[in-house]
């Protein structure tokens, strides 16, 4: 019998072989999962975020770069202080924080990195890194938030945060993940793509306790991130900053452009926040409190905010008037106070004293010329074609409908068609008694700050506009920036007619706003005080300057301040006079507008 | 000295071939296990394992050197002395020991230590065998039996009391020679049915379809064929205690130390605690998975030298060949362990004397079951038992004694013409 047992055993071990062998097969070759969960071991894959582009101004200064900021970490495991007077001195803390944070970084995790110091600046960070070698279990982790150098232009320039669920789930290119930081308003929303740059990713070893073993393959498989484009910006940064000191404890709007090309110079939106209040750690809260605030700081007036324009509006319908030919420099009325309310003038007006005069009665009845060129024997009909081919010429000054400025959530205001009077009256129910209040840019007309702006440089440059913009150039080269902005717009209303319109706003000056004067440098200008049912007129003021050869066009809008030719056209000479003169000699009329208190 | 004594032609040299082929890929996989790509250190680096196991295997052949240039008659001669030095050295252990995880397993001077539990198993195989070697001794007789049991269980219990469940576990492997020698054939069925019946109690949640079982089982050992009335009974007690048995054993693993009941538990369900009892298994069968069919490469694996799988140099050293060389390379390994094992049985049969059999099976059985159960324990299909793989684990009592062990065999081989046959 004992002859067959060494043949059992040596069959024992063949069959214990055999099953060894086919596990081993099981889970080396048949399942593949062992494998990934190898590398999800030792594998770490580490996202290099790029840089993100910076914004500068007009004149090369620095509007908005990424700040280092550095926060030593803690592994508790590793962590060893052989000296602890010395360590306490070297990192300026107290025995009680050390222990403090020690034992909170324990509870959250022995091997896994937490928060030890926050936020050290760049000297001290200077200062302690010899040191670190020394202590084992702390290291320095860098991470940059956007910073501005001046407190200025916070809306123009808007903010970035991190992604929302909503826009993730929108996200289309599949770029973005959780905790991804993107521009939520302004430019930095709008020109996301070419500021964020382009993600890297790198594989690294890492060991069980998740220390760095080196890259994976050499870094075969990884990729360099690419830093974003820098934008620099058509603002002009001493005048934003000057306008904002201006706008300071007042609520309205500073739209500043250049005539010839559409960019804009300045862009305020007051009340205003420092926009390093939306970075960072702090975002969330900063966000709320400012959200919560009855002045809405962070309510995007010039471009969100919509008004009637009020006087201003005259001089776009002195140009239709005489582009479709009722209207001459001639063409007299009388100032009949039965029609509108107006003030003191000589009367009756030719066009050239209606525009300096403001004349409402005059617009009354040019008005009419204008709609009812009795194209058809019904008045009401007549009424009708008149309102939509003058809709028509109105839509050409870039009014009614947004203006395509490089910023999110823009409002286009509004011009009302026939057809809106057809809904709220019935057609052939309403007629030029209706509407009248059209003529002096009341009523249902509503524009935007950044319109009345562009209107500005549509009479600075006798008949054409480029669509306002706070783009220059991508990377310095100009010819990057989007299409759109190098296009010109003609609003369809010969020059020479610009001729008389351009004189009469300089002689506006010293009917309305003499205030706005300045002895070297005409400016023309049209004042406008849009009534407002709720309390204290709104002032308004366009103006561009010097007459000949335009270099800035502005619009000063003034919530409840008054008459516009008060505060908003003192705030706009002042504007102009800086971006002229790089400073500023009028120093009553600026302690005038600074200490003015035009809110209720 | 005798021209008769070294025999270089009558040495095995295929068995040698092996020992130094296992011991050279171990070798080469704990300098695997312990690389470091970022540090810059040489296989022959003393500050790391790799070099150390070199000094390790030096002082082996220099051993092998001594065992082959001796007197083959010296270790039957010494063979109960040496297995009382043991005995004593196990028993002086605890109190001259240096504690590591709360087991004494060491003794020894200095940095110069060697672990007695492994040692005693070659002393161990020496004692069975001069004490079995006598003509009268019969292991179908029970008085036999016990005599030989009680060799075995003295050294086990001094090794329990350490405390070192594996390294005793090891001292059992001796039914393989007992077998050989001719243990009944019936302990052997009825224990690999009651380790069946424990499996399947602790794998099977509901200890219901068990107890069903076993009662089918009995009705159709009893309607098979005819039966006495007292035969019925006897089936019916056997039933009943082995559900009994089966209801009784959770009870049991609840009595056992927490440590041994979670390695009992974690062999059923790895992912019952992934981060504590199971976390060993796991890793260890992620390291070896991830090798695939042709390994990640030699120094390419990630899994053993960063420490995801722990004691990788040493009783995990097999997860360090799965990762680096796939399945490939552990076909290669257990191949060269079963050509080893099957070679030695061949050895065993062709002696003449009786003590160099016996020698020869303990041999057999204590390679077999350090070879077995430390590879499954890497794959999870044996509880983890801090055992480690001969010639290839790093670690010089391990190198040593399985050096000792197998090349006492390969002398006596060697001399086996001079040995007279004192066969039973």
């Amino acid at each position: 019998m004992n002859d067959q047992r060494p043949i059992v055993i040596i069959v024992f071990v063949f069959i214990i072989s055999a099953v060894l062998l086919t596990k081993l097969f099981m889970i080396q070759v048949l399942d593949d999962s062992f494998l990934k969960r190898a590398e999800r071991n030792a594998i770490q894959r580490v996202v290099d975020h790029p840089y993100r582009g910076l914004v500068y101004d007009r004149n090369g200064k620095l509007l908005v770069y990424n700040n280092p900021i550095f926060d030593l970490m803690i592994v508790p495991k590793e962590f060893q202080v052989k000296d602890t007077t010395r360590f306490l001195e070297i990192f300026g803390i107290t025995k009680e924080h050390l222990i403090e944070t020690y034992q909170a970084a324990r509870k959250y995790s022995y091997v896994k990195p937490s928060t030890f110091i926050k936020q050290i600046s760049t000297n001290e960070f200077a200062r302690i890194q010899d040191f670190l070698i020394d202590y084992p279990g702390l290291f320095i982790m860098t991470r940059s938030v956007r910073s501005y150098p001046e407190p200025v232009a916070a809306h123009a320039l808007g903010y970035i945060g991190e992604i929302s669920g909503r826009q993730l789930e929108r996200d289309s290119s599949g770029y973005y993940v959780q905790g991804d930081y993107v521009g939520l308003s302004g430019m930095e929303r709008y020109y996301e793509d070419q500021m964020r740059g382009k993600k890297g990713v790198k594989y690294k070893m890492v060991n069980v306790r998740g220390v760095d073993k080196g890259p994976f393959k050499d870094g075969e498989y990884d990729t360099a991130s690419v830093a974003g484009k820098n934008i620099n910006s058509s603002i002009d940064m001493e005048l934003q900053k000057y306008g904002e000191m201006l706008m300071k404890g007042k609520t309205g709007s500073v739209v500043a452009i250049e005539p010839k090309t559409g960019e804009i110079l300045s862009m305020i939106s007051a009340p205003f926040y420092d926009p390093n209040s939306l970075t960072g750690s702090d975002f969330g809260k900063s966000y709320t409190a400012l959200n919560r605030l009855e002045t809405k700081p962070l309510f995007n007036r010039p471009i969100m905010a919509t008004y009637p324009p009020g006087s201003i509006f005259k001089i776009v319908q002195s140009l239709i008037g005489l582009q479709e030919g009722v209207l001459t420099p001639e063409t007299t009325f009388a100032c009949n106070r039965s029609l509108v309310a107006c003030h003191n003038h000589p009367s009756p007006v030719n066009l050239f004293g209606a525009i300096r005069n403001s004349c409402n009665p005059y617009y009354h009845q040019a008005f009419r010329q204008i709609i009812n060129q009795e194209v058809s024997s019904n008045t009401y009909k007549d009424t009708e074609i008149g309102l939509d081919i003058w809709r028509e010429h109105v839509m050409k000054f870039g009014l009614g409908g947004t203006l395509g400025i490089d910023m999110p959530n823009e409002k286009g205001g509004d011009v009302p068609s026939s057809k809106y009077y057809d809904r709220f009256y019935g057609n052939g129910r309403w007629k030029y008694s209706t509407i009248y209040s059209l003529s002096i840019g009341q009523g249902e007309l509503l524009v935007t700050p950044v319109q009345m702006a562009n209107l500005a440089a549509i009479f600075a440059n006798k008949g054409y506009y480029y669509t306002p913009h706070l783009i220059r150039a991508i990377d310095g080269d100009q010819s990057k920036i989007p299409q759109e902005y190098l296009t010109k717009h003609d609003v369809g209303v010969d020059a020479h007619h610009f001729d008389m319109v351009q004189d009469a706003m300089v002689q506006a000056l010293f009917g309305t706003a003499q205030r706005a004067l300045m002895k070297d440098i005409q400016i023309a200008g049209k004042t406008g005080t849009a009534q407002n049912p709720h309390g204290e007129d709104h002032s308004v003021f366009i103006a561009f300057a010097p007459k000949d050869n335009p270099k800035i066009a502005i619009a000063v809008y003034v919530e409840n301040a008054g008459w516009g030719g008060r505060a908003a056209a003192s705030m706009a000479s002042l504007m102009i006079e800086k971006y002229l003169k790089d400073s500023v000699s009028r120093s009553d009329l600026e302690k005038y507008v600074i200490e003015g208190k035009f809110m209720n | 000295m005798r021209e008769t004594d070294i025999n270089i032609n009558r040495v095995d040299w295929i068995t040698v071939m092996i020992y130094f082929a296992l011991v050279m890929i171990g070798w080469f996989n704990i300098y695997a296990a312990v690389y470091d790509g970022q540090v810059d250190k040489g296989i022959f680096d003393t500050s790391i394992n790799s070099g150390i196991q070199l000094v390790w295997i030096g002082t082996a052949i220099a051993i092998i050197i001594v065992i082959m240039a001796a007197d083959y008659r010296l270790f039957e001669n010494l063979a109960i002395p040496i297995y009382l030095f043991f005995l004593v050295l196990l028993l002086l252990t605890p109190f001259l020991g240096k504690a590591v995880n709360g087991q004494v397993l060491s003794i020894g001077v200095g940095s110069f230590r060697i672990q007695a539990g492994e040692f005693a198993k070659f002393a161990t195989a020496l004692a069975l065998a001069k004490f079995m070697e006598r003509p009268t001794f019969d292991l179908s007789k029970p008085q036999y039996q016990l005599q030989a049991f009680a060799v075995l269980l003295i050294p086990v219990i001094l090794i329990i009391l350490q405390p070192d469940t594996g390294t005793a576990m090891v001292y059992f492997s001796m039914l393989i020679m007992f077998y050989r020698e001719g243990l009944p054939q019936k302990y052997y069925v009825i224990g690999i049915g009651l380790i069946a019946l424990v499996l399947l109690a602790l794998g099977i949640e509901n200890n219901l379809y068990l107890a069903g079982a076993i009662i089918v089982i009995v009705v159709i050992f009893i309607l098979m064929g005819k039966k006495t009335p007292q035969q019925i009974i006897a089936f019916s007690i056997i039933g009943i205690v082995l559900i009994a048995f089966t209801y009784s054993l959770d009870f049991v693993v609840s009595k056992l130390p927490e440590h041994q009941q979670n390695r009992v538990m974690v062999l059923f369900n790895p992912d019952l605690d992934p981060l504590g009892a199971g976390w060993n298994v796991t890793q260890s069968k992620i390291a070896i998975g991830s090798g695939g069919l042709i390994g990640k490469g030699y120094l390419q694996g990630t899994q053993t030298k960063f420490d995801f799988v722990p004691e990788q140099h040493t009783d995990f050293i097999f997860c360090t060949l799965g990762e680096e060389f796939g399945w490939l390379g552990s076909f290669v390994v257990i191949a060269l362990f079963v050509t080893l094992l099957t070679r030695l049985v061949l050895m065993a049969e062709r002696q003449k004397n009786r003590f160099t059999r016996i020698y020869g099976y303990c041999v057999i059985s204590i390679l077999t079951f350090h070879f077995m159960v430390n590879i499954a324990m890497t794959i999870g299909l044996f509880p983890v038992v801090g055992i480690p793989l001969p010639f290839f684990s790093y670690g010089g009592s391990s190198l040593w004694s399985f050096t000792i062990l197998l090349f006492i065999f390969i002398k006596m081989d060697s001399s086996r013409a001079l040995q007279l046959g004192r066969m039973g």
